[in-house]
């Protein structure tokens, strides 16, 4: 009941040539500390882009953002690039359909890519290995992400979003490039990482199976939320 | 892992392209580093064979051309003469560490090349001149006796056009006498070589020149002022004073608007290498837009971002530079073999000289040049947003 993320009126339009798009229409809800949300709707229903704000990634066109009590978007509110950066390190880790893993670096260093931007943020070697062990990891963990199955190197970038103990874990479609099976792998996990370790988690899907996990469902329709 | 391993690791994922573009760098370093020596050996060997010529000042005659060259143009004629007392009163001076009395003659010869030509002879005092020219080397045999009659010496050319060795006799043009070489130098790369060298009295005496001299070569002690010797000098009537030092001064003038053309060469080098280094950064930059997106997603700020891609560049102009640097000493023998085809007069003496502060010099600005070439595609990176990658599928 402490409301982490609150949002007011949230709205969001592009502009497409001539025509504008309003991809979130006046959306308003708050998100606990410790909530599963799973947020569902159809194919350009506005998921991602309310996401996207979310997480501090994009701005929206009206409306408030509040985290932690925080005002980040709106009552005229215009946060500079690197002081957003650092909200959304406190904050959020991400993990996204595509793994956007670095091939050139290992399973390891792909994990700890994060901390080289916050040195301050370095894990040890003992939750490193937990958390590689806990997502089934550790036996890659010199390997390329070249040589790892996909739901592999799904786990590998949510690892690699884990790494700095973030408060809230946003997942845009993480299994919508994976099978059944590592699907149920994915979402098994996530429902653990909440459990155990208490993180917060957003996570848009198409799949029924896991949109169920969510102790609340965000449903969105041309952009309004539903319900 | 620390942001200076992502940038080297990101380097070796086009290992082919990273080569070209540490390779073409190197070519510009290689290019940059052998115009710097050749600048430096260049003007040093000129410098050296300047003060080879043994004298700081030379004496002659008013109006009396002093170099073999320009009396050959004129077909050996003009020569004047200085009285020897005046010579010897000069000589005497106590400012005076070494001096040499010389008379020059020339001869025109029917038989020499198609139309005939020139023959130069040097008369010289072999007490005298031989250490004061310490660099003429014999190639065979050895000076004649000062009060030898019949013997000569051969400059390398000289020898090369009679070919002749030592023993043989020969009949100048101009006298009836045989004369015995007794000596042929080696090459030095000047005037010297074309000279015929008599001992200074037989020449005064077959030529008839008694009490006559064409030249006085000097060396100053050093703690003497040059220039007010020099001025004392012109005080002497019908004389004029040579100062290898404003000769020196006046080829260096020249030498130096020639450096200026090398050094923009040079400059060139560098804008390649820059423009290379950027090219290919920012064809980086672009192919890891998304990449660069998800490591801002991941907490990078934009001057992390731009220090990765700036660690990138240098790295890439710091190795290029070395390889470049080893190449062009390596190569220093070769590119000055290549120097010396296009360029036959130039001065004996290392051409290309490549010193620490070459070296260091080179490496550092082309360093500074890769880290310029890479602040645009640098800015361009950090500016990159988490949202581009993201959006972008
Ligand atoms: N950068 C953009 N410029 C213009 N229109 C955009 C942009 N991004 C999204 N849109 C539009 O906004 C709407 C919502 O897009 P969004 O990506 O949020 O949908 P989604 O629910 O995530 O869809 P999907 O399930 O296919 O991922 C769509 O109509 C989309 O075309
Ligand atoms: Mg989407």
């Amino acid at each position: 009941m402490n409301r982490f993320i609150e949002a007011h009126d949230l709205t969001k339009t592009y502009s497409r040539g001539a025509e504008q798009i309003t991809a979130l229409n006046n959306v308003s809800f708050a998100v606990d500390k410790g909530d599963i949300v799973s947020v569902v709707g159809a194919s350009g229903s506005g998921k991602t882009t309310l996401v996207n704000v979310l997480g501090c990634l994009d701005n929206p066109s009206s409306g408030t953002l509040m985290i932690n009590h925080k005002v980040i978007f709106g009552e005229g509110k215009l946060l500079s690039e690197p002081a957003l950066t650092k909200i959304r390190r406190a904050t959020f880790g991400y993990v996204f359909q595509k793994f956007f893993l670095i091939p050139t670096l290992s399973v390891k260093e792909n994990i700890l890519l994060p901390s080289v931007f916050q040195p301050d943020h370095t894990p040890d070697d003992e939750s490193l290995y937990q958390l590689m062990d806990m997502l089934g990891i550790a036996r890659r963990e010199n390997h390329l992400p070249s040589q790892l199955s996909g739901g592999e190197m799904q786990r590998v970038a949510i690892a690699r979003a884990l790494i700095h103990k973030p408060e809230v874990l946003i997942a845009d479609e993480p299994t919508g490039n994976l099978d059944s099976k590592r699907s149920n792998e994915i979402k098994d996990l996530l429902l653990r990482l909440n459990q155990e370790n208490g993180i917060t988690v957003i996570i848009v899907t198409h799949n029924p199976d896991i949109a169920k996990i969510g102790n609340k469902t965000l449903e969105l329709v041309d952009g309004k939320l539903m319900g | 892992m620390n942001i200076f391993q992502v940038s080297s690791k990101n380097l070796l994922r086009r290992k082919l392209r990273t080569f070209f573009t540490v390779f073409g760098i190197m070519l510009s370093t290689w290019v940059l580093v052998t115009l710097l020596g050749f600048n430096k050996g260049y003007e040093q060997s000129l410098s050296n064979s300047i003060d080879g010529m043994g004298f700081q000042i030379v004496l002659t005659a008013k109006g009396c051309p002093y170099e073999a060259a320009t009396l050959m143009l004129k077909g050996g004629t003009g020569l004047r003469y200085m009285p020897e007392d005046l010579v010897r009163d000069v000589a005497s001076r106590p400012e005076v560490l070494q001096a040499t009395a010389m008379l020059m003659h020339a001869e025109f010869d029917p038989n020499k090349g198609e139309n005939g030509g020139t023959t130069v002879f040097l008369g010289v005092d072999p007490k005298t001149y031989p250490s004061m020219k310490p660099y003429l080397q014999f190639k065979q045999g050895a000076w004649f006796a000062d009060d030898a009659k019949d013997e000569i010496v051969l400059g390398y050319e000289a020898a090369e056009l009679e070919q002749r060795e030592v023993g043989d006799l020969m009949i100048l043009p101009g006298s009836e006498v045989e004369y015995k070489v007794v000596g042929i130098l080696s090459r030095t790369g000047t005037q010297d070589d074309g000279m015929i060298y008599l001992p200074l009295t037989a020449t005064q005496k077959v030529f008839k020149k008694e009490g006559e001299l064409t030249m006085l070569g000097i060396r100053l002690k050093p703690s003497v002022d040059q220039n007010a010797f020099e001025e004392s000098l012109y005080q002497l009537p019908d004389v004029q004073v040579v100062s290898m030092a404003q000769v020196k001064n006046t080829i260096m003038s020249l030498v130096s608007s020639a450096k200026a053309i090398v050094m923009s060469i040079a400059f060139i080098a560098f804008l390649i290498a820059m423009f290379g280094v950027l090219n290919t950064v920012l064809m980086s930059v672009f192919e890891r837009f998304q990449e660069i997106g998800i490591l801002k997603s991941m907490g990078a700020l934009p001057k992390d971002i731009f220090k990765m891609i700036l660690i990138e560049t240098t790295l890439l102009c710091a190795i290029g530079g070395l390889f470049g640097i080893v190449i062009a000493y390596g190569f220093s023998g070769l590119s000055e073999a290549a120097i010396r085809y296009f360029l036959p007069f130039a001065p004996t003496g290392s051409l290309i000289i490549i010193d620490t502060f070459i070296v260091v010099f080179s490496f550092i600005s082309i360093t500074l040049i890769g880290l310029i070439g890479g602040i645009y595609p640098a800015w361009r990176a950090s500016h990159i947003r988490p949202l581009d990658s993201i959006r972008s599928e």
